[in-house]
């Protein structure tokens, strides 16, 4: 799921075109929301148009936010679904106030809460928090092949298996896997970003914490292949290995 | 207890025809009666290798619409009892395969073979899924490089989701690894990956490997399933194979360079 703040000046869609062009794979087919607080019920701004670009760009927009009542009867009209209000743990404000110089662009990209929970789920994202107490684990056993995602919603994701590369994980709480992950990892997809993943042996394509992502790329090489927690520390995932070689 | 065994793979030309032709020529040797089947609608390769091309009347896309009775488009192998062709049409596509009519024809080959050889098409739509849908036992045909590997992978990924076995929740198809054109001089070079490499990432049993030979392109074309060439490499590496999947403890071949030396060699027959 991505969230795409339309600017009130300028090119709204300027910023997902550098997003595409970092990882232009990554966002394939990902749905959109697009986020009209900047610029509620401005008449300059053609969302049928912005609909038109964003599906050219190989999107599936599903819906705004945060829009005014026009606008909200056009995305409907254009068969998009108007949210209230978006609640993924993600607070506009906050962030604008402490993002002020030591903000990493290398290591979290920015406005993409996770890209994992597809468009079934955005009703219910939009709804509440997610809450995970007394949720069982979603528990997989056997090798989580390429091709095949797994979400667990509500709560968290053991995979006592390898993972491979092009498989996905996706859990609104913590991930673990007791086995090799090549695939992608998504935790925290719903906003939690006290989630973690915990793996054996980290050679994943791309991991992710409530939206902050890192891919194979960015990952240090002296991490491959070692066990480590992967957690947010305001906004920079870290990557700890979990066992610390002595000096 | 008749058994349907699919040999698939995700990508082409990794050798699927040809381990299906010299499996089923394998089992039929060992006394079980086998027929292998063509599911690659539209592309009909089986008669080619298996040297039956001559013979084609009926086939497998006329008997899934009631147009012939099986047996009449079965084909009898000329060279081993017990194995048997059933070839598929060139001029249809992979519409032609209905889940129904394959679930039936597939039943009754089970009545009268013991074991029912399926040779998948590439990829992982329909044509594929047809081929694996009634399997018990998958063979996944891999050559050792990565684009093979990772498409096995994905090809097992469907096996445990998509076929019959999986939707009504039973037993798991079983998942044997055929790893062909291997290379020993190109794994060392390092421009190939190793046995290890491929079964660390598709963490499935390894049925055998096949090495990289003149002999297969040679039996094809003389239309002979490889396996009968007992003296080339790969046939030999194709006995073994089926051997084990009959449930035989062999040691693996042609996996590693033989580097015992003379003394060794001496005092291992001495021994």
């Amino acid at each position: 799921m991505m969230i795409v703040d339309i600017p009130a000046e300028g090119d709204p869609l300027a910023g997902v075109e550098t997003k595409l062009r970092q990882a232009p794979s990554f966002f394939d087919g990902a749905p959109v929301v697009l986020d009209l607080l900047a610029v509620a019920d401005d008449a300059r701004v053609d969302l049928i148009d912005i609909v038109a670009r964003l599906r050219e760009m190989g999107l599936i927009p599903i819906g705004v936010q945060n829009g005014g009542d026009r606008q909200n009867a056009t995305a409907l009209a254009a068969g998009l679904c108007p949210f209230p209000i978006w609640r993924s743990g993600r607070q506009r404000p906050e962030r604008e106030s402490d993002s002020n110089g030591e903000h990493d662009d290398q290591e979290l990209a920015e406005p993409q809460p996770a890209s994992g929970a597809k468009s079934q789920d955005g009703q219910r994202e939009a709804t509440a928090p997610p809450k995970r107490d007394g949720t069982p684990a979603l528990l997989v056993t056997r090798p989580v092949r390429s091709g095949k995602r797994l979400y667990a919603r509500d709560g968290d994701l053991v995979a006592a298996a390898p993972v491979s590369a092009g498989a996905e994980l996706i859990a609104d709480g913590h991930i673990h896997v007791y086995g090799p992950l090549r695939g992608r990892a998504l935790a925290g997809v719903r906003g939690d970003e006290t989630a973690r993943i915990f793996c054996q042996s980290l050679e994943a394509e791309l991991v992710s914490i409530a939206g902050a992502y890192r891919v194979r790329e960015d990952i240090d090489e002296a991490l491959i292949g070692k066990p480590v927690q992967i957690f947010l520390k305001g906004e920079q995932l870290v990557i700890d290995p979990l066992v610390r070689t002595p000096k | 207890m008749s058994k349907i065994v699919v040999m698939t793979s995700g990508k082409g030309g990794v050798g699927k025809t040809t381990s299906a032709a010299a499996f089923a020529a394998g089992l039929a040797q060992r006394g079980h009666k086998t027929v292998v089947v063509d599911f690659d609608v539209g592309l009909r390769n089986l008669d080619l290798v298996m040297g039956c091309e001559r013979r084609v009347v009926f086939d497998f896309v006329n008997v899934i619409n009631g147009e012939a009775r099986l047996n009449q488009a079965l084909i009898k192998d000329k060279r081993i009892d017990n194995l048997f062709i059933l070839p598929t049409s060139q001029t249809r596509d992979k519409d032609a395969l209905s889940r129904e009519g394959v679930g039936e024809a597939l039943e009754k080959l089970k009545d009268e073979f013991e074991y029912v050889i399926c040779d998948s098409p590439a990829g992982i739509e329909k044509g594929a899924v047809m081929a694996l849908y009634y399997a018990d036992e998958a063979v996944i045909v891999t050559n050792p490089e990565v684009s093979s590997v990772r498409d096995s992978d994905r090809i097992l990924g469907v096996l445990q989701s998509k076929s019959k076995r999986a939707e009504e929740n039973r037993e798991p198809v079983k998942e044997h690894l055929l790893l062909t054109r291997y290379d020993l001089d190109r794994v060392e070079r390092g421009e190939m990956m190793a046995v290890d490499d491929v079964l660390d990432i598709l963490a499935i049993r390894l049925l055998g490997v096949v090495p990289e030979d003149q002999a297969v392109l040679r039996a094809s074309n003389l239309g002979q399933p490889v396996i009968l060439d007992g003296t080339s490499t790969p046939g030999q590496s194709y006995r073994d194979a089926v051997s084990r999947f009959l449930g035989e403890e062999i040691p693996h071949r042609f996996t590693r360079r033989e580097k015992r030396g003379v003394f060794q060699r001496l005092f291992r027959r001495t021994a």
